[in-house]
């Protein structure tokens, strides 16, 4: 599989200009139900090499959360993802205070708790990180 | 305790579990097909793993693209053909002595009621239909499976779908789950265990129940499943094997339950491009349709064939459509000869295919041009999911995708029912 190829086509069918415009934002932003389909890793995994770093959506279909988290692309979870920001502001995002900043707004979101492991995995850098240094689950 | 809530209990040698809480299960059956299967691999391999936990808990099941149709296809295939070999892992199904692998799950008694069944594939929720707690995985996750044999799991609340009355043919499960997603919605169900219950899931064969929990994952479930009973016991009984199994307590707690009539119930429909875009036939009747799909591991199976046939026998699909059918199993396939419904179908005009799931993700054998239109049995109908990026899948029972194929255009299969 050849991810840099397969990240030429993100989410074209959705809208055929998001590959252009995800060159300078590295968030995605989403409502409800984010990744809903197939259980295919590579959707996450292309995502990720498109240079994403992390989604903060309402919630996300089950899979795909679980498949970003064990490669290690933030999948966070907040209720009002969609209204609180606008594409090209400023975000950061610390994980261990569960909060999303819009730095261009000036708010503060909480972001849902992720339950262990996932928190873990998710800092060991994916499931291979986390499972390479604790040899076990 | 739920069904649900006491199968990952046992999983995880608690005496009680409750939703919300994190639990490591050991999981009973991890299933990989070729398209996620080379990559768990090589992540299994990357994480220092040499052996797999169990190798009898493992099922390798070509299904997407067989025979294969193209080189890097059969590569997957090859590759993961080694790695059956030296893992030296026998429940292995290739091409030709198989079928789609959720067929083969329940089928072949591999998925077991009670225990926790994995699989590489997000409709692996179908084996709930034998009391199983069966969810879909990524490759990672099954990488960590091939090693360790364990997952961990937020325990879902349970959502009850309680379905009563009768189901009168022609219509059938297909537009029973179709209801049912359209009143719940695609995220409506978003981590949760859907539990379906009631006088007319009772009086369901597996067959029809696997297409109902077969389609929880369309409403965001973590699984689907059904409680066995008689027809259960009677279908392990047929592989010769006798079960055991838990239920639900009779104070088991519910998030929600949901309660329909079956007997109010008519053809149903999934329009593009949302699964719960959900209306009666007869609201979109009459539109053209260049392509039918009978097929998938929603409805390949006997009973789908069976009444497909009936409505297609002594008569000629319209001119300008191509009804392609794909039973879901070799066995089917061979049982649909014995039962001469293939001749049926090839006297109608339908163009029999070798069991796959080629069509419905619009991988191989069918794929549309841009603007055709196709009603298909299968269970997505998103922007491009059969093909051009342009055409359009409207989802709908067999009986429905028969009558549709005869008439050319969307149409009601009692207009066809005698």
């Amino acid at each position: 599989m050849d991810t840099s190829s397969l990240a030429e086509h993100i989410m074209e069918n959705f809208d055929p200009t998001f590959k252009k415009r995800l060159r300078k934002n590295k968030v995605i932003v989403a409502g409800r139900n984010f990744g809903c389909g197939s259980s295919r890793e590579h959707a996450p995994l292309v995502l990720k090499a498109a240079g994403v770093q992390a989604i903060v959506a309402e919630n996300f279909a089950r899979i795909f959360f679980r498949n970003a988290i064990n490669i290690g692309l933030s999948a966070l979870e907040t209720p009002n993802a969609s209204s609180a920001f606008n594409e090209g502001d400023k975000v950061r995002i610390d994980i261990d205070r569960l909060e999303v900043r819009n730095l261009t707004k000036d708010i503060r979101i909480s972001i849902r708790e992720l339950p262990e492991p996932a928190l873990s995995i998710l800092k060991a850098g994916g499931l291979v990180g986390y499972l390479k240094t604790k040899g076990k689950w | 305790m739920t069904l649900s809530e006491k199968i990952l209990a046992k999983s995880s040698s608690r005496e009680n579990v409750s939703p919300g809480e994190i639990v490591t299960c050991n999981i009973d059956l991890l299933m990989l097909h070729e398209i996620t299967g080379p990559l768990a691999v090589k992540v299994f391999e990357e994480i220092g793993f040499k052996k797999v936990w169990r190798r009898e808990k493992i099922a390798v099941i070509f299904d997407h693209d067989i025979p294969p149709s193209d080189a890097n296809s059969a590569q997957q295939m090859k590759a993961m053909r080694l790695f059956v070999q030296k893992q030296e892992i026998k429940k292995f199904y290739d091409v030709g002595r198989g079928g789609i692998a959720h067929q083969m799950l329940v089928q072949e008694g591999l998925a077991k009621p009670s225990s926790i069944v994995v699989g590489a594939d997000s409709h692996t929720c179908t084996a709930g239909a034998v009391g199983a707690f069966a969810v879909g995985v990524g490759s990672t996750e099954a990488a960590a499976i091939l090693g360790t044999g364990k997952m961990w799991f937020k325990v879902p609340s349970t959502i009850k779908i309680e379905v009563m009355g009768e189901v009168k043919q022609p219509v059938t499960s297909k537009d029973i789950i179709l209801d049912v997603i359209g009143m719940i919605g695609a995220s409506g169900a978003l981590y949760k265990a859907v539990e379906f219950s009631g006088e007319a899931i009772s009086k369901m064969s597996i067959g029809a129940r696997m297409t109902l929990t077969n389609m929880a994952v369309e409403m965001g479930a973590k699984t689907g499943l059904i409680e066995p009973d008689e027809v259960t016991y009677k279908h392990f009984q047929s592989l010769n094997e006798s079960i055991e199994f838990l239920k639900s307590d009779s104070d088991a707690q519910y998030e929600q339950t949901f309660r329909f009539n079956s007997s109010q119930i008519g053809p149903k429909i999934a329009a593009p491009f949302e699964v719960d875009k959900v209306m009666d036939v007869k609201d979109v009747e009459g539109r053209r349709i260049d392509q039918a799909f009978l097929g998938s591991c929603t409805n390949g199976r006997i009973e789908d064939l069976r009444i497909a046939t009936r409505i297609l026998e002594g008569r000629k699909i319209h001119s300008r459509v191509r009804l392609l059918v794909n039973p879901a199993s070799m066995k089917i396939y061979k049982q649909a000869v014995q039962e001469e419904l293939i001749e049926k179908l090839v006297d109608s005009g339908a163009a029999v295919c070798c069991p796959n799931c080629g069509p419905c993700l619009g991988m191989s054998q069918g794929v549309l041009a841009a603007d055709e239109v196709c009603i298909s049995t299968s269970n997505r109908n998103f922007v491009g999911r059969m093909g051009d990026r342009s055409s359009k899948v409207y989802l709908a029972s067999p009986a429905t995708v028969a009558a549709s194929a005869l008439a050319g255009e969307i149409a009601d299969p009692r207009r066809f029912w005698n």
